[in-house]
């Protein structure tokens, strides 16, 4: 019965580098029985896909293998040369990636890919292949599989997708299958579908499948076994129960402890890896570490500080109620009288309908929804990006105009500042991070001075948590985490009472956004910010909103506090969400108390 | 300090990825010696050249086809022949690179201007705006660029009085050229602007309030740059080209201050009968300088292109 | 899709309008129309009734009208050099351009293509390394260089092919080609070659940047890692995405041949349109200039269209929509 399909033993690769030889992966054990799920997980930059890349033979021209063995049902893989690799890939071993929209070939119909594949590893006739194919859709569950076979990939939709490349995956029946990352651009309830698929396929077809995610509820949701990666080595592995419920290693149980739980709010998140080298950037990284000795004169966290109270014990709120209010605002993008003489008249996308929430000073809501859902649009229209086509907001109990016909020193620029998700873009590359952060100081003028520009501009990153040296860096030279740090000191700078969040997290090692939220919450605590925190996933919501608001294809299901929405929700559509998310429910009789969620007197 | 400025030169080298890449690639180095060494040749040609071609007084007739000084007939004045005027042939290049040089860094950067200018509110702006200039852009497209060159200068032959013309002959050139080569510019500098304003720094600008002209200036522009050398490059090699092809066919600079193009014309006719040198050393010259600058702008094209995306 | 071609003919007519406009500008107000078809013995008075019976004392805008209408029935006018009809002119020399172009264009597609998909392919190698080191020279050197080099060699020492003029042609009604004698295809050789090379340097380098791009897209990796033969991998997936966007190029690319025709037939007195418009640019002769001008625009826009409306039938994304469920 338990049947070893792959085993992996001291795995190491290695890349050449322009800086010198760089060890990806070290020392990787690893196997994985005929039908079972053996779950990879780690932050960016532990090595996952390289082990998948590896094992498949798939490693770029400046990869090797440098150490160790790969073996398939007893046979070593490792000194295989190319051609050899490539009769085994499709027939014994298949790999499928994350983004289904990139691994389908747009022009070709999937049919033809898909008998093509089949043909490719057995000699049968075409009509013969294509049975196959369609007896194969049907298994992974697209309906009607004799008519669509005949469509090209881009009329179907995302999950849909996906489903179409596990079919071709599957179709020369191999026995051992990579998925790497395979439900990471998926919304949660079609991962929850593909997820399924893949087990029952497992169990049907008695294949093994090494899942390669960063997400844990998914590993909990789909493997037996699992191994924990950081930095290209194994930290701790087996059973899944075990080694999440109540993990061995410290990393893991930082891990842990950094996952955001549907079932209680905590205040914070405690027992995470705290230390910045939590965070590095990957194998570009040069500096050993990113803080050295450079001060500026009089700058500190405590000098930031005092100057954003300072602020706020200056401006009182005179207007009693909710800070912001939204009332039945609509947005609708892209209706159009035609270009050319009418030609081209659109309809239009209504990416909000009549939404209508409320955020209490001092509080955080949480706006959570599918893609496609209008939270980003929500943000947009109250930062001005787009003009609402109904309805009214207000601002600390004034109407906030909407963007087109919003004053360029309007008082609202400096008060509601946003954060992006993508650290990458959110900072313009060509500058430093000095020059970054003092664009906001100057531009609302709370400083002229040179030197006094420059100390509130560090004094700011050291209240971000980030070194003083970090003003003559550029952004390229940090991680993600450690951009929207600076993407956070920025939006300070401004001194702002409402800050809007959209997925700020969303691109950030599970650690990483664990450190984040922490911050965010501690500022939220020191200064009485104001938080509109987007996301979709519903468990770092849970952690960060005192309310929630529920958005489905622009319209708003569901409006209540934290706890209520969490416990008890009515409207169908959250109840859907709330059962699709992933949970770790299943190993809290593990070990709860290593989670840091009961109170113990220690 | 000069440590201090040494460790920001080393800091600049290893961090600068285009620094790095270049000092890495021997073809990159040696293309950018050959046009640095045109260009010196170019400024430097007062100096270098022992004869100037354009004085009528300085030159004899009786002088004129003289071969290579290496050969039996060579004059040692002469080092590398004279042409059918009597002028010597290595001074005569020498100018006729500079002139090469000064047309098509004229032009490139009228270009450049125009176009980069027009793709940035194209692109920024959008709209009717964006409309415009784009249909403004197809109109020229639908004329390429030797056809263009050549109705401005039948143009500007057709308005100007006679004389003048010879005089203004650099202007026209450039503006010639350059009204051929804009839409280059303006395309990439459009996609490009296009592409940054939906990223989310400019978005946080354009929150902040600041102005439209400030932040194009200040945020799109400097990280649009990179494609746009790439496209200066390869158009200043085109340019040069151009110009070339304008002299041979004779309607390009002025007889009297012979450019490449025009040597490589005048040689044509005694290459059949034997004067070989006095097309080949233009021709050299011409082809070494156009492959240098092509060899550079396929190195910048392969620097900013999909590694650092 | 409808109104994606409605939108591009409008635009196209717009583009030619615009032409239009320039040539009648040039053609009225760039010299003096009447001063250059009279002698100078011709009074004064004589001048003004020749240029009020030609209409050049009406309003602009009639004028304008008149020349676009003139222009929609292929009445160009008549040259100032030799008085001959620009239609006449145009139609007797074209088929030399046509042919030279086509011829051009082949050459520069049959090894083009191959070759841009070979480098793309291997990318390290003997045989790769030199044909980008000839790629590169191709760019660099002008055209006029190569033609007069390639009538130093072939025409001069070697005197194997005529080193100027059409040779023999054979009429096909109003035609002339040169196809069809072994004079014909030795004459359109080295011009057509030139006139290629450029053409062909261009198409490699375009086919090779593509085809790199599509080697690396996700869906290539996918197909490698389902083991599909490599043969299959670069000449069917590969290669199949590589065409699309290079057959919109190909497609302008012609229009190149045609404008780049001039130095080509200028080095090689190739009785052709770019030789015709060479000539009107030396003498200033307006009509021609301005004839040239609109129909080198027209088929431009012409091409631009077709390749546009082509490019939307091959690619299945644009020709279907919407998404299944």
């Amino acid at each position: 019965m338990v049947d070893t399909l792959l085993e992996v033993q001291g795995l190491t690769v290695s890349f050449a580098t322009r800086f010198g030889e760089f060890t990806a992966v070290e020392g990787i054990d690893l196997s994985v029985a005929a039908g079972s799920i053996h779950g990879l997980v780690g932050e960016s930059g532990a090595g996952k896909s390289t082990i998948g890349a590896a094992i498949m033979g798939l490693l770029p021209a400046s990869g090797r293998i440098a150490a160790g063995s790969v073996t398939l049902a007893g046979e070593p893989l490792q000194h295989l040369d190319d051609t050899a690799w490539h009769r085994l890939r499709g027939s014994r071993l298949a790999m499928i990636f994350q983004d289904p929209q990139t691994s389908l070939n747009p022009l070709i119909r999937i049919g033809d890919q898909l008998v093509e594949t089949i043909r490719q590893h057995a000699d049968i006739d075409e009509t013969e292949a294509r049975s196959q194919a369609i007896a194969l859709l049907d298994e992974t569950g697209i309906h009607d599989a004799d008519t669509r076979i005949d469509d090209y990939p881009h009329q179907f939709s995302g999950g849909m997708r996906q489903r179409v490349v596990i079919a071709l995956a599957l179709c020369t029946d191999p026995e051992l299958i990579i998925a790497d990352e395979p439900t990471t651009a998926l919304d949660v309830a079609v991962q929850q579908q593909i997820l399924d698929l893949l087990k029952r396929l497992v169990a049907e077809r008695q294949i093994g499948v090494i899942l390669i995610t960063h997400d844990i509820g998914v590993i909990v949701e789909t493997s037996d076994r699992v191994t924990v990666l950081r930095h290209g080595r194994v930290v701790e592995s087996g059973p899944t129960r075990r080694v999440l419920g109540s993990p061995a290693a410290d990393y893991t149980r930082a891990l842990m402890a950094a996952v955001p739980r549907m079932e209680t709010r905590l205040p914070r998140f405690r027992g995470i890896l705290d230390d910045v080298s939590a965070d590095l950037a990957g194998p570009d990284v040069r500096q050993a570490s990113v803080a050295d000795g450079f001060r500026v004169q009089g700058a500190s966290a405590e000098y930031a500080s005092s100057w954003l109270l300072r602020a706020r014990d200056g401006a009182s709120t005179a207007h009693e109620g909710p800070l912001l209010e939204i009332d039945g605002l609509s947005v609708t993008f892209g209706a159009s009288g035609g270009g050319w003489f009418g030609i081209g008249r659109r309809e239009g996308v209504h990416a909000l309908q009549d939404v209508t929430v409320s955020l209490a000073a001092g509080t955080t809501l949480g706006v959570v929804g599918e893609s496609g859902s209008g939270k980003s649009t929500l943000a947009k229209a109250i930062t001005g990006l787009v003009d609402p086509s109904a309805g009214t907001m207000r601002f600390d109990g004034a109407a906030l105009p909407p963007g087109g016909t919003r004053r360029r020193d309007h008082a609202s620029r400096r008060r509601i500042q946003l954060i992006f998700q993508d650290p990458f873009a959110s900072l313009d590359s060509r500058f430093t991070v000095e020059r970054i952060l003092a664009e906001p100081v100057r531009h609302y003028g709370h400083a002229t001075d040179k030197g006094e520009v420059r100390r509130l501009v560090a004094s700011m990153l050291q209240l971000v948590e980030m070194p003083q040296s970090a003003l003559r860096k550029y952004p390229h030279q940090f991680s993600g985490g450690q951009r929207q740090r600076v993407a956070v000191a920025r939006a300070l700078l401004a001194r702002p009472e409402l800050l809007i969040a959209d997925e700020p997290t969303s691109a950030l090692d599970v650690s990483v956004q664990a450190q984040i939220l922490n911050l965010l919450r501690d500022l939220q605590d020191s200064f009485g910010l104001t938080m509109l925190f987007i996301s979709h996933d519903l468990a770092v919501v849970r952690q960060i909103a005192d309310t929630v608001a529920v958005l489905k294809g622009g319209e708003l299901v569901e409006f209540a506090p934290n706890e209520r929405f969490f416990s008890a929700a009515e409207a169908p559509y959250s109840r859907y969400l709330l059962s699709e998310t992933p949970s770790l429910a299943g190993l809290e009789e593990v070990a709860a108390d290593s989670l840091g969620v009961v109170q113990p007197a220690r | 300090m000069l440590s201090d400025t040494w460790s920001r030169w080393q800091r600049f080298r290893v961090d600068n990825e285009l620094v790095h890449l270049f000092l890495h690639s021997p073809v990159a180095i040696a293309s950018a010696l050959v046009a640095t060494l045109a260009v010196m040749a170019a400024l430097l040609a007062p100096v270098l050249a022992p004869f100037d071609p354009y004085d009528i007084g300085g030159i004899d007739l009786l002088d004129s086809l003289l071969p290579p000084a290496w050969t039996d007939d060579g004059d040692v004045r002469f080092p590398i022949g004279t042409d059918d005027q009597g002028r010597d042939l290595y001074s005569a290049i020498l100018y006729g690179l500079r002139l090469s040089l000064l047309v098509g860094v004229l032009s490139v950067s009228f270009a450049a201007l125009l176009g980069v200018t027009l793709g940035l509110i194209a692109g920024w702006f959008g709209g009717w705006v964006d409309a415009l200039v784009m249909r403004i852009a197809d109109v020229q497209l639908a004329l390429p660029a030797i056809l263009t060159a050549l109705l401005v200068d039948g143009i500007a032959r057709g308005l100007l009085p006679d004389g003048s013309h010879d005089r203004l002959m650099l202007v026209v050139l450039t503006v010639a050229i350059g009204l051929s080569l804009w839409v280059d510019f303006a395309r990439t500098a459009r996609a490009s602007t296009l592409v940054e304003k939906r990223k989310e720094y400019v978005q946080a600008a354009i929150i902040m309030g600041m102005h439209p002209l400030k932040i194009l200036a200040r945020h799109v522009l400097p990280n649009i740059l990179g494609p746009l050398l790439v496209i200066l490059t390869i158009d200043l090699a085109v340019a040069i080209l151009l110009e070339a092809t304008l002299s041979f066919l004779g309607v390009g600079v002025p007889p009297n201050q012979p450019s490449l193009g025009t040597l490589i014309e005048i040689g044509t006719g005694y290459l059949f009968s034997g004067e070989w040198w006095i097309v080949l050393f233009p021709a050299l010259a011409l082809v070494t300088l156009i492959v240098s600058v092509n060899v550079l702008g396929d190195f910048l094209r392969d620097v900013f292109d999909p590694r650092l995306r | 899709m409808t109104a994606f071609i409605a939108r591009r003919l409008l635009q196209a007519v717009f583009v030619m309008l615009i032409v239009s406009l320039i040539a009648f500008a040039l053609f009225r107000f760039v010299g003096d129309p009447v001063a250059q078809m009279v002698g100078q013995e011709t009074s004064l008075a004589d001048q003004a009734r020749l240029r009020a019976s030609m209409g050049l004392d009406d309003p602009v805008l009639v004028q304008y009208g008149r020349f676009l209408q003139r222009l929609v029935t292929a009445d160009f006018g008549y040259s100032y050099r030799t008085r001959q009809a620009i239609t006449e002119m145009i139609l007797s020399r074209a088929p030399a351009t046509i042919e030279l172009g086509f011829v051009s264009l082949l050459i520069s597609l049959i090894i083009g293509v191959p070759a841009g998909i070979y480098t793309a392919i291997r990318k390290h190698g003997v045989l790769a390394n030199a044909i980008l080191i000839l790629t590169l020279v191709g760019i660099s050197v002008p055209t006029f260089v190569i033609g007069i080099g390639l009538i130093y060699m072939f025409g001069v020492q070697l005197g194997w092919l005529p080193t100027f003029g059409r040779g023999d042609t054979v009429a096909l009604g109003g035609w002339n080609t040169n196809f069809l004698t072994l004079d014909g295809w030795r004459s359109i050789l080295m011009p057509a070659l030139t006139l290629g090379v450029y053409q062909l340097t261009l198409t490699m380098r375009l086919v090779r940047a593509e085809m790199q791009g599509v080697l690396k897209s996700d869906f290539i990796r996918f197909a490698r890692a389902r083991g599909i033969d490599y043969s299959s991998l670069y000449l069917n997936h590969a290669l199949r995405n590589t065409l699309v966007p290079v057959i919109t190029i190909v497609g302008l690319q012609f229009g190149g041949v045609i404008a780049f025709s001039i130095v080509t037939e200028a080095v090689f007195q190739w009785p052709g349109l770019g030789l015709l418009f060479l000539d009107s640019i030396r003498y200033v002769d307006i009509p021609v200039m301005s004839t040239y001008l609109v129909l080198i625009a027209l088929m431009f826009v012409t091409i631009n269209l077709a390749v546009d409306l082509s490019y939307a039938l091959i690619d299945p994304r644009v020709r279907l929509s919407g998404k299944g469920s």
